[in-house]
């Protein structure tokens, strides 16, 4: 396409003319002495705390507990159809299976059998406590990301050892080179009078099972 | 520029709007009131916030200072990770390559997440005449282009909306381009919300191009970042084969890391919140999850001109979080359509004018939109000095602008001049004026009919007396000569 190197020259060039002359900072000038770290006595604690002021509901268990936990939240739920992303551990997986009609990704779900799964069951890779929030990166066990969108709820299983202070601490555990999804909450709105109202587009329900020691 | 309305009002039209401002003024005072509230909370959280403040700021400036290089490595990154980058001058150049891009998927229609720089370009407006549906899919957003209005708000693009204005517009509009409104519905905002979701869903599943902005580019690893609640930029984002993102070059930061002080000056400064409900990240394209097809449209329009100029390039590192509208005594008075531009508020007086020069007397007005009271820098989470930035374009359009100060304020003065210079004229719009005061009692009017409303728009007038001094002249005096 012709046009659009001209216009990258163009633009590029215009941005030169514009800085010439002028200063060019340093990047390793950049002052940075804001809390690479924030010092809270109990992370799963205030996880669990910020977590629920988003109304999403929130569960501490431990690992032997945890599956009982899970198969609660799922009846409550009145969830039939469970996807199962790949990659989650046997342990979490098989109970489910158990009870459930649980839906794996391979071959790739239809968009319509998506739609309509009940639930969906993932892990996380880090929580963040301070905001409340989990981050998927759609790694084993998380799903593509169509996987936690189209199900109305989805119970995300944290362990304790991944929750981490701030938004510094998160950002250093993850690498962008693949999609990543940051959650915190249900879907939510304010559009209308600022009224918050939870559930959009989004999955309605949010269950964060946190397992103490894992 | 699109979206400046000068048009001279028909009397029908400028009662109509002045009644709607009652309602604009009320909703827009509660609004701005909550927001500016819940976030003065979550800010006060953080015992470094200045600190984030801060490096923020360095950021931006250090980015925007080295501008060429970090456009380069975004570049690189994005095309090495499986996407396609274009680069637009303007945004005539933008819609040409967007349109282009639909074109060659074979659809005719595209979901939109709210996007400010595909608004400042009128991407919608633009598809539309090449035959391509765009359907807007934040809530707000929505209620806008169903109603065919448009946004006051960076944020809550529906701030000047109340929730029985709301249902009137779904149950009236939604049916036009989809799943209607159910028969039923009523003002409840989750009864508004699900009305919503119901008619969107279907176009998420069946659309096959989505078209986003973004909040911050990543130069270091191409990734695109984008900021919502709704979990309609995840559709859009994941659910269709074709992506197009529409990205101002002052977006980018230069490394992962950068992030850190953004994600939590963003939110905090913009929803009040901690962290919003959604942020997704995406690094071109990957296998078997989400679009294959991804192009990024780098736009300048007016945005490397702004960069010269020294004093006023600090507004290109706005995050539009519109904290400083929520704070501004005019915005909150005068709405955010008053300002002509997607960009109202504090940010938009400055930031409009650069970018689309101050040829315009619309444009060229706009820095002297405001009482300089400094609220807005306070709450600037990149510290842009706008009170400064406004003096400094005022200075510089007094210098662009050969005889702007016999104009004085630009169309305003000579409109008032205009006015007064006739007295046939001047007694019209008192006329208009004093109906007015009739229709709102002694409680003040929002906004007078053009061209006082570009005085009006800054500023309360007080309802005007049921009669003129000179109706009142004429009633008493008539016959006695000279009226001045
Ligand atoms: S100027 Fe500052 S406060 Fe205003 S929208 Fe931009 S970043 Fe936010």
């Amino acid at each position: 396409m012709k046009r659009s190197s001209d216009a990258r020259e163009a633009v590029l060039g215009s941005v030169r003319s514009a800085l010439a002359g002028g200063q060019r900072g340093s990047a390793d000038s950049i002052p940075r002495e804001y809390r690479g770290q924030r010092h809270v006595e109990a992370l799963p604690e205030l996880f669990r705390e910020r977590v629920a002021e988003y109304r999403a509901a929130v569960h501490t268990t431990d690992s032997t507990e945890a599956p009982e936990t899970v198969l609660g939240v799922l009846e409550r739920a009145d969830a039939r159809r469970v996807v199962v992303p790949e990659g989650l551990p046997a342990q979490w997986s098989d109970p489910v299976a158990e009870h459930h009609d649980t839906l794996g990704d391979r071959p790739r779900l239809s968009t319509t059998t998506l739609e309509n799964a009940d639930a969906v069951l993932t892990t996380c890779t880090v929580g963040i406590a301070t905001t409340g929030t989990i981050v998927l990166d759609h790694g084993p066990g998380q799903g593509r990301r169509a996987l936690t969108l189209l199900p109305d709820t989805h119970v995300c299983l944290v362990a304790a050892s991944r929750i981490v202070d701030d938004v510094p601490a998160a950002l250093a555990e993850l690498d962008p080179a693949g999609p990543m999804t940051f959650i915190s909450g249900p879907s939510a709105t304010s559009d209308i009078e600022l009224e918050r109202v939870e559930g959009v587009h989004g999955p309605r329900d949010l269950h964060v099972v946190i397992v103490g020691d894992v | 520029m699109s979206g400046v309305d000068l048009g001279m009002p028909t009397f029908p039209d400028a009662a109509h709007r002045a009644v709607r401002d009652a309602q604009l003024r009320h909703n827009l005072g509660r609004a701005t009131s909550t927001i500016r509230n819940k976030r003065a909370a979550v800010v006060d959280e953080l015992d470094d916030w200045e600190q984030l403040r801060a490096s923020g700021a360095a950021i931006k400036a250090h980015t925007l200072s080295r501008l060429d290089t970090y456009l380069e490595r975004f570049e690189s990154a994005v095309t090495a990770a499986g996407g396609t980058v274009h680069w637009a001058r303007d945004a005539a150049e933008a819609n040409r390559i967007v349109t282009e891009l639909v074109r060659e998927t074979g659809e005719t229609e595209a979901v939109k997440v709210k996007s400010m720089a595909t608004q400042e370009i009128g991407l919608n407006e633009a598809l539309a005449s090449a035959g391509i549906s765009a359907w807007e899919t934040d809530l707000a957003e929505l209620i806008v282009q169903l109603d065919e209005d448009r946004p006051s708000h960076i944020l809550v693009p529906a701030i000047h909306r109340n929730r029985s204005e709301i249902r009137e517009i779904f149950r009236r509009e939604m049916s036009g381009s989809g799943a209607p409104a159910p028969a039923d519905l009523t003002d409840d905002p989750v009864q508004l919300a699900e009305a919503a979701r119901h008619h969107l869903r279907e176009k998420f599943l069946r659309a096959n191009v989505a078209i986003s902005g973004a909040n911050f580019a990543v130069a270091e690893t191409g990734s695109l970042v984008v900021v919502e609640s709704e979990g309609n930029g995840r559709m859009c984002l994941t659910m269709p084969d074709n992506l197009i993102s529409v990205v101002g070059i002052e977006k980018l930061v230069p490394s992962w890391r950068d992030l850190e002080v953004f994600l939590q000056l963003l939110p905090r400064s913009s929803t009040g919140e901690r962290m919003n409900p959604y942020t997704s990240v995406l690094s071109g394209v990957t296998e078997e999850d989400g679009p294959s097809n991804f192009h990024v449209v780098l736009l300048d329009n007016g945005r490397s001109e702004a960069l010269a100029d020294e004093v006023g390039s600090q507004a290109l590192r706005c995050i539009r979080c519109s904290a400083c509208l929520n704070v501004c005594p005019v915005y909150e008075r005068a709405g955010g359509h008053a300002y002509g531009s997607v960009y109202p508020g504090p940010i938009g007086a400055v930031l409009t004018p650069q970018l689309y020069g101050v040829e315009s007397e619309d444009t060229a007005s706009l820095p002297y939109a405001s009482t300089l009271c400094g609220a807005c820098y306070d709450v600037c989470p990149v510290a842009i000095e706008i009170p400064e930035l406004l003096v400094h374009l005022r200075h510089r359009t007094t210098r662009e602008r050969k005889g702007w100060f016999d104009r004085l304020t630009g169309t305003a003065m000579r409109g008032l001049g205009w006015v007064f210079g006739d007295s046939k004229r001047l007694g019209r719009a008192q006329r208009i004026a004093s109906l007015g005061g009739r229709l709102f009692g002694r409680r003040g009017i929002g906004r007078l009919p053009w061209p006082m409303s570009r005085w009006t728009d800054a500023r309360d007038a007080p309802a005007p007396a049921s009669e003129s001094f000179r109706q009142w002249w004429e009633r008493n005096r008539t016959g006695s000569g000279d009226e001045r």
